[in-house]
Protein backbone atom coordinates (compact mmCIF):
# COMPACT_ATOMS: atom_id res chain seq x y z
CA UNK A 1 0.00 0.00 0.00
CA UNK A 2 1.18 3.53 -0.52
CA UNK A 3 -0.11 7.08 -0.60
CA UNK A 4 0.43 9.87 -3.11
CA UNK A 5 1.57 13.36 -2.20
CA UNK A 6 -1.80 14.96 -3.01
CA UNK A 7 -3.65 12.61 -0.66
CA UNK A 8 -1.21 13.44 2.12
CA UNK A 9 -1.49 17.17 1.49
CA UNK A 10 -5.30 17.19 1.36
CA UNK A 11 -5.58 15.10 4.53
CA UNK A 12 -3.25 17.40 6.42
CA UNK A 13 -5.05 20.46 5.03
CA UNK A 14 -8.42 19.01 6.12
CA UNK A 15 -7.10 18.40 9.62
CA UNK A 16 -5.10 21.63 9.91
CA UNK A 17 -6.87 24.16 7.68
CA UNK A 18 -4.39 26.98 8.25
CA UNK A 19 -1.39 24.80 7.33
CA UNK A 20 1.03 25.81 4.60
CA UNK A 21 2.34 22.45 3.32
CA UNK A 22 5.34 21.50 1.17
CA UNK A 23 5.73 17.80 0.37
CA UNK A 24 8.78 16.15 -1.18
CA UNK A 25 8.75 12.59 -2.47
CA UNK A 26 12.02 11.09 -1.19
CA UNK A 27 12.04 7.77 -2.96
CA UNK A 28 9.34 7.73 -5.61
CA UNK A 29 7.81 4.63 -4.05
CA UNK A 30 4.79 6.29 -2.47
CA UNK A 31 6.12 5.37 0.93
CA UNK A 32 8.85 7.86 1.79
CA UNK A 33 8.01 11.52 1.92
CA UNK A 34 9.22 14.66 3.69
CA UNK A 35 6.81 17.43 4.62
CA UNK A 36 7.42 20.96 5.82
CA UNK A 37 4.34 22.36 7.52
CA UNK A 38 3.91 25.89 8.81
CA UNK A 39 0.72 26.68 10.72
CA UNK A 40 -0.37 29.35 13.16
CA UNK A 41 -2.16 26.62 15.13
CA UNK A 42 1.27 25.13 15.99
CA UNK A 43 2.23 28.24 17.95
CA UNK A 44 2.97 27.54 21.61
CA UNK A 45 2.93 23.74 21.09
CA UNK A 46 5.92 21.43 21.54
CA UNK A 47 7.35 19.64 18.49
CA UNK A 48 5.80 16.40 19.75
CA UNK A 49 2.37 18.02 19.98
CA UNK A 50 2.76 19.59 16.53
CA UNK A 51 3.69 16.25 14.97
CA UNK A 52 0.82 14.52 16.79
CA UNK A 53 -1.58 17.03 15.19
CA UNK A 54 -0.24 16.02 11.77
CA UNK A 55 -0.51 12.30 12.57
CA UNK A 56 -4.07 12.85 13.73
CA UNK A 57 -4.89 14.58 10.43
CA UNK A 58 -3.49 11.53 8.62
CA UNK A 59 -6.15 9.42 10.36
CA UNK A 60 -4.07 6.38 11.22
CA UNK A 61 -2.26 6.15 7.87
CA UNK A 62 1.04 7.10 9.47
CA UNK A 63 3.04 3.98 10.16
CA UNK A 64 0.61 1.95 8.06
CA UNK A 65 0.00 2.92 4.42
CA UNK A 66 2.58 5.62 4.89
CA UNK A 67 5.87 4.15 6.09
CA UNK A 68 7.97 7.27 6.35
CA UNK A 69 7.03 10.93 6.55
CA UNK A 70 9.90 13.10 7.72
CA UNK A 71 8.22 16.03 9.39
CA UNK A 72 9.39 19.59 9.92
CA UNK A 73 6.76 21.70 11.64
CA UNK A 74 6.76 25.30 12.83
CA UNK A 75 4.59 28.33 13.44
CA UNK A 76 5.03 31.27 11.05
CA UNK A 77 8.02 33.52 11.93
CA UNK B 1 -3.55 -0.86 32.68
CA UNK B 2 -2.95 -3.73 30.21
CA UNK B 3 0.02 -6.06 30.76
CA UNK B 4 1.99 -4.68 27.88
CA UNK B 5 1.22 -1.12 28.95
CA UNK B 6 2.41 -1.69 32.52
CA UNK B 7 5.48 -3.52 31.19
CA UNK B 8 6.27 -0.56 28.95
CA UNK B 9 5.65 1.85 31.80
CA UNK B 10 8.18 0.02 33.97
CA UNK B 11 10.73 -0.21 31.12
CA UNK B 12 10.41 3.48 30.36
CA UNK B 13 11.37 4.22 33.95
CA UNK B 14 14.02 1.47 34.22
CA UNK B 15 16.84 3.68 32.94
CA UNK B 16 17.50 7.39 32.51
CA UNK B 17 17.52 7.09 28.71
CA UNK B 18 15.47 4.38 26.96
CA UNK B 19 15.24 3.91 23.19
CA UNK B 20 12.49 1.76 21.72
CA UNK B 21 13.86 0.82 18.32
CA UNK B 22 13.86 -1.71 15.51
CA UNK B 23 16.89 -3.91 16.09
CA UNK B 24 19.56 -3.30 18.73
CA UNK B 25 22.09 -0.48 19.22
CA UNK B 26 24.77 -2.73 17.71
CA UNK B 27 22.52 -3.92 14.87
CA UNK B 28 19.81 -1.35 14.07
CA UNK B 29 17.34 -2.83 11.56
CA UNK B 30 15.85 0.43 10.32
CA UNK B 31 17.43 3.63 9.04
CA UNK B 32 15.48 5.84 11.40
CA UNK B 33 16.39 3.77 14.47
CA UNK B 34 19.99 3.74 13.25
CA UNK B 35 20.04 7.54 13.04
CA UNK B 36 18.97 7.95 16.67
CA UNK B 37 21.55 5.36 17.77
CA UNK B 38 24.25 7.33 15.94
CA UNK B 39 23.17 10.57 17.61
CA UNK B 40 23.11 9.02 21.11
CA UNK B 41 26.50 7.40 20.53
CA UNK B 42 27.92 10.67 19.20
CA UNK B 43 26.87 12.71 22.22
CA UNK B 44 28.10 9.81 24.35
CA UNK B 45 25.08 9.07 26.51
CA UNK B 46 24.37 5.72 28.20
CA UNK B 47 21.01 4.32 27.11
CA UNK B 48 18.96 1.17 27.10
CA UNK B 49 17.89 -0.15 23.66
CA UNK B 50 14.66 -2.14 23.49
CA UNK B 51 13.96 -4.06 20.27
CA UNK B 52 10.28 -3.78 19.40
CA UNK B 53 10.71 -6.44 16.72
CA UNK B 54 11.00 -9.01 19.49
CA UNK B 55 7.31 -8.77 20.36
CA UNK B 56 4.30 -7.59 18.29
CA UNK B 57 2.31 -6.53 21.35
CA UNK B 58 5.23 -4.28 22.28
CA UNK B 59 5.50 -2.96 18.74
CA UNK B 60 1.88 -1.80 18.82
CA UNK B 61 1.73 -1.11 22.55
CA UNK B 62 4.49 1.46 22.48
CA UNK B 63 2.65 3.41 19.77
CA UNK B 64 -0.48 3.49 21.93
CA UNK B 65 1.52 4.32 25.07
CA UNK B 66 2.94 7.53 23.59
CA UNK B 67 0.15 8.22 21.11
CA UNK B 68 2.94 8.16 18.51
CA UNK B 69 2.55 6.00 15.39
CA UNK B 70 6.18 5.24 14.57
CA UNK B 71 9.39 3.72 15.86
CA UNK B 72 11.99 4.74 17.14
CA UNK B 73 10.86 6.47 20.31
CA UNK B 74 13.24 8.08 22.80
CA UNK B 75 12.41 8.48 26.50
CA UNK B 76 14.43 10.52 28.99
CA UNK B 77 13.62 10.13 32.70
CA UNK B 78 10.40 8.37 31.76
CA UNK B 79 9.21 11.15 29.46
CA UNK B 80 8.68 10.78 25.70
CA UNK B 81 11.08 13.14 23.91
CA UNK B 82 10.45 12.29 20.25
CA UNK B 83 10.99 10.14 17.23
CA UNK B 84 13.77 10.32 14.65
CA UNK B 85 12.89 13.72 13.16
CA UNK B 86 12.55 15.47 16.47
CA UNK B 87 15.72 13.91 17.96
CA UNK B 88 17.69 14.92 14.86
CA UNK B 89 16.29 18.48 14.98
CA UNK B 90 17.02 18.76 18.71
CA UNK B 91 20.53 17.39 18.19
CA UNK B 92 21.31 19.87 15.41
CA UNK B 93 20.10 22.72 17.64
CA UNK B 94 22.05 21.21 20.61
CA UNK B 95 18.72 21.12 22.45
CA UNK B 96 19.13 17.35 22.95
CA UNK B 97 22.45 17.82 24.73
CA UNK B 98 20.86 20.55 26.89
CA UNK B 99 17.84 18.35 27.61
CA UNK B 100 20.14 15.60 28.85
CA UNK B 101 22.12 17.97 31.04
CA UNK B 102 19.02 19.55 32.59
CA UNK B 103 17.89 16.01 33.43
CA UNK B 104 21.24 15.31 35.13
CA UNK B 105 22.42 12.89 32.47
CA UNK B 106 26.14 12.98 31.68
CA UNK B 107 27.13 13.28 28.03
CA UNK B 108 30.61 12.50 26.78
CA UNK B 109 30.31 14.34 23.44
CA UNK B 110 33.46 13.54 21.47
CA UNK B 111 35.28 16.48 19.95
CA UNK B 112 33.92 16.90 16.46
CA UNK B 113 36.04 14.84 14.07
Amino acid sequence: MAMNANDIESMIKAGIPDADITIRDLAGDGDHYAAEIVAESFRGKTRVQQHQMVYQALQGNMGGALHALALQTSAPE
Amino acid sequence: MSDINSWIDSEVKSADVVLFMKGTPNFPQCGFSGQVVQILDYIGVDYKGINVLDNDDLRQGIKDYANWPTIPQLYVKGEFVGGCDIIREMFQATELQDHMKTNGITIRQEASA
